[in-house]
């Protein structure tokens, strides 16, 4: 009875749809390349239609979507935008073909270009960096291909979440969800019903994976879309690197992103996810940025086992993120180390959670804050000590540096702690830039805006020091170009 | 009926008797903070503000208005003990208030202290009219604080505490607060004013004991009002009885150059919360917030602080410092805030707890919200148990372990204490400690 109302309404739902923006025959036609804006469950089971996805998870997002009507928009993050209708939202399109696309780079924003020039982007990249139509870039696709013939020696697997899905239905149905479950937040449970695509990584047994993993060399991994979904599983004593995201600004015509990403670490395996992040930030007056909402965790769940997050947050209008771990297995590792910048008119309320279950876990969080303009930067993290887990040690250090007398720093740290035998510390200072160390370097003939920039690194320095060497540089530089205009 | 109805329906039955001599302004004050307590009721744990701490216990009792205002034969030779021990033989003054109310005959004014005048509220609405209506409700805000909101509604007696301009207090004024009554549960609302003019100085004890064993509440707001380069020593020592519920609502206002040196020591009591907000208003004020608790069985202390550095040049200091054995739990929330005009802001924060138990929890949060660039904040909260290495050193010397324990864990809490520079006081704290310490290291004893 239900099931055939649900019919009914689906079909009355698309011929409405259909009647009012395609006249031409517009019928549940799985082949179209987008669906107009608004969510039901119709849009959710067009997706896995569309995806041609297998019926368990199908059913996972049917469940998440239910779930997801039910509950509210999260109003406790220290940032300020306007309410988001989510009826007013594309949940489907496919990726963008070659004619959407700039032909050249000669028609590409010079203003991006010109970024590009600062950041020391090699050439070939830009055309790529840009969504400059993939022919046109030289080269790409067969180095991803080379990689790809080398993972694949080692047994492992690295696609996108659909070819997984196909590929692998059993080793999703195992873990997706298994760390942020769809009923998890506002933001994850949408992201569970209606997720595009994203990467999933598999890392076998005693493996180590031989290179620095990263969308980059995922064919047509360009445009997963706005509800990104990540899965990396890595098993018994392996150990992976991913990099997510790039230093160069990425423009999107989404404004609202909410990814879901997911980790778990079996016995002494180690995950090391570092994200640059760098979304359109919105004009000065904080005009048409990007909203980050994104949900992170990772699941040590064996002993031994290490999970890392490295992030250099400088995009985005709002971020909202808590790269979290779960340390389960007894002796577990968790580290977070972040930079975040906000600029302008920029938001970000960042942080991280690290849930302590096991005996003898540690973890180390490092957050650098640096507000400037008229930004506002938050961090949040939670430090739970479960009453069983002895001798958890944690180690916090959260560092803000203020430029500017128009921005904010803000540090809500919660600290949950019920067991004795656990260490937990936390500091934090704010500062700004000293006078002292500005003169010392204008002194020595340093332009203002560099010394500046110097400056901040330094400051950063520690988290810098996890990234990826070739990320490193590009972070700092990232730093540099954020910053401009933000002095003198 | 639940605790909100019952104290909505005693303010309807007491009506007479409440707010007799209140001005037009406060009468209209506790008209509207009783509305905005039957709106709001008793906070949840969904408020931010309240999410460590559940009042689900005292939701339940019918409270009532205290009827007995004397002291029967018991309490009356306990208070006399009481008398002699806080004051150590030292002069200075001595309020005492039974069940909220101002009891002239147990109360001293040893020692001339011109300039200095202390008197109950009630006494005070009707001599000092002026300045209760100058200071009194003006600081202490609602905003949402639905127990201040009963407090204002409720309040009948309290401490007054005028010193005059360029006066310094040369003796400390000792306010207790004693519980102690047939009515079960009562709730209590003490309500204290502190009023510092400018250059004056002063040293303020307030200390709360229960002498009943049941369940009562006391519910206390204080006050105080720091003018420009005027000092005030504030103590609170709360020491209610076990099965007390404990709130306290504590304001500072500072002017220019004002410094409030406060310490916050919490022993007794089922449920604590202790609320602390310090409003730097102008600039060169400081403001220094100690505090203590120790807590042990199924007690629950919170700390709730707010350090608001609205003007430049502002310094905070706060150190905080818990030690928690059997199954009891603490709360800490220490926030900063620096608005942004608030430039050379300086100010440090720090919260210690030591867990002597499986069974404690500890839930801290330091917080700081800063808006101005060119300022010093810092803060730090560090959970642990006693260092192992200090406690094989004491062992390897031949002391027993639970006497090692004591010791170190009483060095702890020293930090806090040996800052005290009224003997009498320190002697009497110092003394609670050890006693804490040996009731509850018997416990630990059985346990390891």
């Amino acid at each position: 009875m239900e099931e055939g109302s649900t019919v009914l309404e689906r079909q009355k739902q698309i011929q409405e749809l259909t009647n009012r923006k395609y006249d031409a025959g517009f019928v549940t036609d799985v082949e179209q390349d987008f669906f107009p804006k608004g969510l039901s469950e119709d849009v959710v089971r067009l997706i896995s239609a569309k995806k041609d996805e297998p019926d368990f998870l199908l059913q996972w997002r049917l469940k998440a979507y239910r779930h997801w009507l039910r509950m509210t928009e999260p109003k406790w993050p220290n940032v300020h935008y306007p309410q988001i209708d989510f009826q007013d939202v594309y949940y489907y399109a496919s990726p963008k073909t070659d004619e959407d696309r700039p032909k050249s780079l000669d028609e590409v924003d010079p203003e991006i270009l010109a970024t590009f020039e600062k950041l020391g982007v090699p050439l070939n990249e830009r055309a790529r960096l840009a969504g400059v139509a993939v022919d046109a870039v030289f080269d790409s696709v067969s180095v991803a291909t080379t990689f790809r013939e080398t993972l694949a020696e080692k047994g492992i697997i690295f696609c996108s979440f659909s070819e997984a899905v196909k590929a692998h239905p059993d080793l999703i149905r195992r873990y997706l969800g298994s760390v942020v479950p769809y009923s998890d937040n506002f933001y994850a449970g949408l992201n569970s019903a209606v997720f595009s695509d994203g990467s999933f990584c598999y890392i076998p047994k005693g493996t180590r994976c031989p290179m620095e993993l990263s969308t980059y060399f995922r064919i047509n991994a360009a445009d997963t879309g706005q509800f990104e979904r990540t899965l990396i599983v890595a098993e018994e004593g392996a150990y992976v690197s991913y990099l997510e995201g790039c230093t160069a600004p990425m423009r999107d015509k989404n404004q609202l992103h909410a990814a879901v990403v997911e980790l778990v670490a079996l016995d002494d395996a180690e995950i090391r996810y570092s994200t640059v992040q760098n979304w359109y930030p919105g004009d000065k007056d904080g005009k048409g940025g990007i909203y980050n909402f994104v949900t992170k965790r990772g699941k040590c769940a064996g002993p031994r086992s290490k999970i890392s997050w490295t992030q250099v947050e400088t995009g985005s209008a709002i971020t909202w993120k808590y790269p979290s771990v779960i340390l389960q297995g007894d002796d577990s590792v968790g580290e977070f180390y972040s930079v975040a910048l906000t600029n302008n008119m920029q938001q970000a309320d960042t942080g991280t959670k690290m849930i302590h279950l096991g005996k003898n876990t540690r973890s180390t969080i490092i957050s650098k804050g640096i507000s400037a303009g008229r930004g506002q930067n938050s961090y949040r993290g939670l430090v739970k000590v479960a009453k069983g887990a002895r001798h958890a040690r944690n180690y916090t250090q959260c560092d803000s540096l203020l430029i500017g007398d128009k921005c904010g720093a803000h540090t809500f740290p919660y600290i949950e702690v019920g067991n004795p035998t656990a260490r937990v510390e936390h500091e934090a200072s704010t500062s700004k830039i000293g006078e002292d160390q500005l003169f010392y370097c204008l002194q020595r003939g340093i332009k203002e805006e560099d010394a500046v920039s110097m400056i901040v690194n330094g400051f950063c320095k520690e988290v810098f020091k996890k990234l990826p060497m070739e990320f490193a540089v590009e972070a700092q530089k990232l730093l540099g170009v954020s910053l401009e205009g933000a002095v003198g | 009926m639940d605790a909100r109805e019952s104290l909505l329906a005693a303010y309807e039955a007491s009506k007479g008797q409440i707010g007799l001599g209140d001005s037009d302004r406060i009468r209209t004050l506790r008209r509207d903070a009783l509305e905005s307590f039957a709106d709001l009721g008793f906070p949840r744990t969904s408020n931010e503000d309240w999410r460590y701490t559940s009042v689900s216990k005292m939701t339940p009792l019918e409270f009532k208005r205290p009827s007995s205002f004397q002291p029967d034969g018991s309490a009356s030779t306990e208070l006399q003990r009481l008398r002699s021990v806080f004051l150590g033989g030292t002069a200075g003054r001595m309020l005492v208030f039974l069940n909220g109310r101002f009891l002239p005959e147990l109360s001293s004014f040893n020692g001339e202290m011109p300039g200095v005048e202390t008197l109950s509220l009630a006494a005070a609405r009707k001599s000092h009219s002026d300045l209760v209506e100058k200071h009194l409700a003006r600081y202490a805000t609602l905003e949402g604080r639905s127990f201040s909101a009963l407090n204002t509604a409720f309040h009948e007696d309290g401490a007054f505490v005028h010193v005059a301009k360029d006066v310094a207090a040369k003796f400390p004024i000792h306010l207790v607060f004693v519980a102690n009554g047939p009515e079960r549960p009562m709730a209590i609302h003490p309500r204290n004013l502190i009023v510092l003019e400018a250059g004056s100085s002063a040293s303020v004890i307030q200390s709360y004991v229960g002498l009943a064993c049941e369940s009562y509440l006391t519910n206390v707001v204080t006050e105080t009002v720091i003018g420009e380069n005027a000092h005030l020593e504030h103590f609170k020592i709360q020491q209610e009885g076990r099965r007390a519920f404990h709130i306290s609502d504590l304001r500072i206002d500072l002017a220019r150059h004002g410094v409030m040196s406060d310490c916050s020591i919490a022993i007794g009591g089922s449920l604590a919360r202790n609320d602390v907000t310090g409003n730097l208003r102008a600039e060169g004020a400081e403001c220094h917030l100690n505090g203590l608790y120790m807590v042990t069985g199924n007690q629950h202390v919170d700390n709730h602080t707010t350090l608001d550095h609205v003007s430049p040049h502002t310094i905070s200091r706060e150190n905080y410092k818990g030690i928690l054995d059997a199954s009891s739990r603490a709360v800490f929330n220490g926030k900063v805030i620096v608005r942004p005009d608030a430039q050379k802001t300086d100010s440090v924060q720090s919260n210690k707890n030591l867990l002597l138990s499986e069974n404690a929890v500890v839930d801290t949060k330091p917080q700081l919200e800063i808006f101005a660039d060119d300022v010093k904040c810092a803060h730090g909260a560090a959970i642990g148990e006693l260092d192992e290495d200090a406690l094989f050193y004491l062992r390897a010397r031949g002391i027993p372990r639970a006497e090692a324990r004591a010791l170190l864990t009483h060095a702890f809490a020293s930090e806090i204490v040996d800052r005290i520079r009224w003997d009498a006081l320190r002697r009497r704290l110092d003394g609670n400690i050890s006693l804490w310490l040996s009731s509850s290291s018997s416990e630990a004893q059985e346990v390891s």
